[in-house]
């Protein structure tokens, strides 16, 4: 079934299929990665003293898996489909979508070789060796020139704004890929980045929080721009809202990246410059938060029966706290708290998991039952599965925030004498607690990517099954 | 006038909205702008490098500033460095060190970038200061201490303190979370590979480190022999002594 006839347009939705299963499939594969290397920091026996499962090793495979496989997967998924249907038109070109299909997957599996091996760049979100990161612009170009060409011969007069942001994304992540990958090789498996210092430092941080404000923000706000509107059955809030969330998203979230280093040795006045614009992005962000929140006015009653608008709804709840949080992090003084510890590693995951997570998790249940045309296996399952993801977000954030403000708290502790209080080794043994905590939650979350999986692939079989007999009703 | 033809915003928003092409371009330029405006200048302004900076030149008030790169004279090896006389390239064996730290993630958990606040300083010692990572390609700064910082680690503990560290971490610090590394005693240097890892490091477009070409014919019989361990311990015995800090001096800007 490469096609499927709706009203009198005829959409390319093999791909979109493939990727569907391909992300719910990494859903489970890089939330349980996260699990393994969270269980390692409780417990370091967990290494085994086998270099290729050290935490050191297994960590870039995890943010690997859960950004590129997963994100990538659920935004290709989504991706492909919102522009046909916003477009009223099939694909430019369905065999270029197959070719990002199996070429994406490609560069997933040399992941899953290389990262454990130790073939790294050591550039956080960008470890992938330069012949691995040749394949991904290769691939990434594919995948844009495909989307912004279907864009072009779409049969409506505009743009629909989910396609704004899969543009914007896609042209932010070509820019950061190239500039930050630049290295010379040394072998087919080293490579050595042409910046050093601070200023490799600054464009490691301009990919670093672009990789989150394009890839998992503006992509993923285009995702949620098509779905919940679709999934409540009511159009968008607010259009002036939109165009103003994203033409302030896209100049603004660029700017970011500095506020990541602030107190390095980085100038002052770009870190400070960072957490000026960061403290401004407040404003986008909400507007967009309020955006998709207030475009269920009228049907909030369907929350008691629709489970897959809780998903939606939640995480736009968690994209509104996370991007409050962000830019309070950004704040000198907090941040001279917060840097290093903990706490920015619960930022990032109550924005992974409150937001990015279950934003797609809430598509792919709707693409799941429109590609297939059918209901779900089981809807009670698609509930479990929203309270495990809910709580186990919970869990996990609430065990890095308290960890994270008691580290930064210990390390600058001063006794009445006018010593430091603790040595490093004492937080470190403090943090125990939180870390099992963390791993707890982790598992939590996990069981309900696994649940999930169960449920699609039942659904995917019911379905299947149901067209063959409908199809064949005579054999016996 | 049917809907699709009503401007529910503006003119300039409603063309962008019926071309791709527009909207192709419009955001291709503003998405730029922000990255430019805090990157490119880091490569020209003077301030942004401690070395060059005029603030920090010969004397500081009444103060004589130590180097903060080394004035190498002609004829000296790497050997002839002492700490203190300002920031070197790293040696065949410390470079080697460098990449099995790169390799296995070793930034994830330590940062080796001391802010200047008074714990860090009780804690870790000066606060650091730019020019030290000029040749580190890529940058080590990390953004995470799950352990601590390892800036300044270069003289705090002995060779054989790291060496029983590195390999069982918990036989020294009970407490510790970090994994056994005992298997990179167990794996030797590549000896070839270093010299054309230092070639590349002496051509690098930004910040080349200044490697003569006896320091690169004298690579091989560094590391000919070492052993992984050998090298990580070498690399951070290395670490944050390149520079003799004067006290009461403002290193950064």
């Amino acid at each position: 079934m490469e096609t499927t006839q709706a009203a009198s347009v005829r959409y390319d939705m093999g791909v979109v299929r493939w990727f569907s299963i391909a992300a719910v499939i990494y859903l489970v594969v890089g939330t349980f990665l996260g699990v393994w290397i969270a269980s390692e920091l409780a417990w370091p026996f967990l290494n085994f003293d086998i270099a290729e499962i050290t935490f050191g090793r297994l960590r870039p495979l995890h943010t690997n898996a859960v950004i590129f496989a997963f994100g990538g997967c659920t935004l290709m998924a989504t991706g492909f489909y919102i522009v046909q249907r916003t477009g009223s038109t099939r694909l430019w070109s369905n065999n270029l979508a197959w070719f990002t299909f199996w070429g994406w997957n490609l560069i997933i599996v040399l992941a899953v070789i290389t990262l454990p091996l130790g073939i790294t760049q050591s550039k956080e979100y960008a470890e992938l060796e330069w012949p691995i990161d040749i394949l991904i612009a290769i691939i990434w170009l594919a995948f844009g020139l495909n989307y912004i060409m279907t864009i072009a011969i779409r049969k409506v007069s505009h743009i629909y704004v989910s396609n704004w942001f899969f543009m914007g994304m896609i042209i932010m992540i070509t820019y950061l890929h190239v500039v930050n990958s630049l290295a010379i090789p040394v072998s087919l498996t080293q490579s050595y980045s042409i910046f050093s210092g601070v200023q490799d430092a600054m464009v490691q941080w301009w990919w670093g929080h672009n990789a989150v404000g394009f890839y998992l923000t503006a992509g993923f706000l285009g995702i949620m721009y098509y779905f919940v509107p679709k999934q409540a059955n009511r159009p968008v809030f607010s259009y002036r809202l939109s165009v103003l969330h994203f033409w302030t998203l896209m100049f603004g979230y660029v700017w970011l990246g500095a506020h990541h280093l602030q107190y390095t040795a980085l100038p002052d006045w770009t870190g400070s410059l960072g957490a000026a614009i960061s403290l401004a992005m407040i404003i986008p962000s909400w507007g967009g938060a309020m955006n998709g929140m207030m475009t269920l006015s009228g049907a909030w009653d369907r929350l008691r029966t629709d489970y897959i608008l809780r998903f939606l709804v939640v995480s736009l709840a968690f994209y509104a706290m996370s991007t409050f949080e962000g830019p309070v992090m950004s704040i000198k003084t907090v941040n001279a708290l917060s840097h290093y510890t903990d706490w920015t590693v619960g930022h990032v995951h109550s924005g992974a998991l409150g937001w990015v997570a279950m934003v797609s998790i809430g598509a792919l249940y709707h693409l799941v039952k429109k590609l297939w045309n059918t209901e779900m296996y089981s809807d009670n399952l698609v509930n479990v599965h929203f309270w495990l993801s809910t709580i186990g977000t919970v869990v996990y954030v609430v065990a890095m925030w308290v960890s994270g403000i008691m580290q930064g708290l210990m390390w600058r502790d001063y006794d009445e004498y006018g010593t430091l209080t603790y040595t490093f080794v004492e937080s470190v043994s403090a943090m125990h607690p939180y870390y099992a905590m963390r791993a707890i939650g982790g598992i939590i979350f996990n069981l309900g990517a696994w649940i999930m999986l169960y449920n699609v692939v039942m659904t995917v079989r019911k379905a299947s099954a149901a067209r063959a007999t409908h199809a064949v009703p005579a054999k016996a | 006038m049917s809907d699709h033809d009503k401007i529910y915003s503006t003119k300039f928003q409603d063309k962008i909205e019926r071309s791709t092409v527009l909207m192709f371009v419009m955001v291709a330029i503003v998405v730029a702008i922000g990255g430019i405006v805090e990157i490119v200048p880091l490569f020209y302004l003077d301030r942004t490098m401690t070395h060059l900076s005029p603030d920090v030149k010969g004397k500081v008030g009444s103060k004589e500033i130590s180097p903060i790169v080394w004035q190498r004279q002609p004829g000296q090896s790497l050997d002839d460095w002492k700490p203190g006389d300002g920031v070197r390239p790293y040696k065949p064996l410390e470079l080697a060190g460098r990449d099995v730290y790169v390799r296995e993630g070793c930034y994830l958990c330590h940062s080796q970038m001391i802010r200047p606040f008074r714990d860090e300083k009780d804690r870790y010692g000066h606060y650091s200061v730019s020019s030290e990572s000029m040749y580190d390609h890529p940058f080590q700064w990390g953004s995470k201490r799950t352990g601590p910082d390892l800036a300044r680690v270069g003289g705090k503990y002995s060779d054989e303190w790291h060496r029983r560290h590195l390999k069982y971490p918990r036989e020294v610090v009970p407490e510790s979370v970090m994994p056994n590394y005992v298997f990179l005693g167990k794996s030797k240097v590549n000896a070839v590979q270093i010299k054309k890892n230092m070639e590349a490091m002496r051509s690098m477009p930004f910040y080349p480190a200044p490697y003569t070409d006896a320091d690169i014919a004298s690579a091989k019989d560094a590391v000919e022999g070492k052993t992984e361990l050998d090298a990580v311990v070498a690399y951070l015995q290395s670490l944050g002594n390149h520079i003799k800090f004067t006290e009461g001096v403002n290193y950064r800007d």
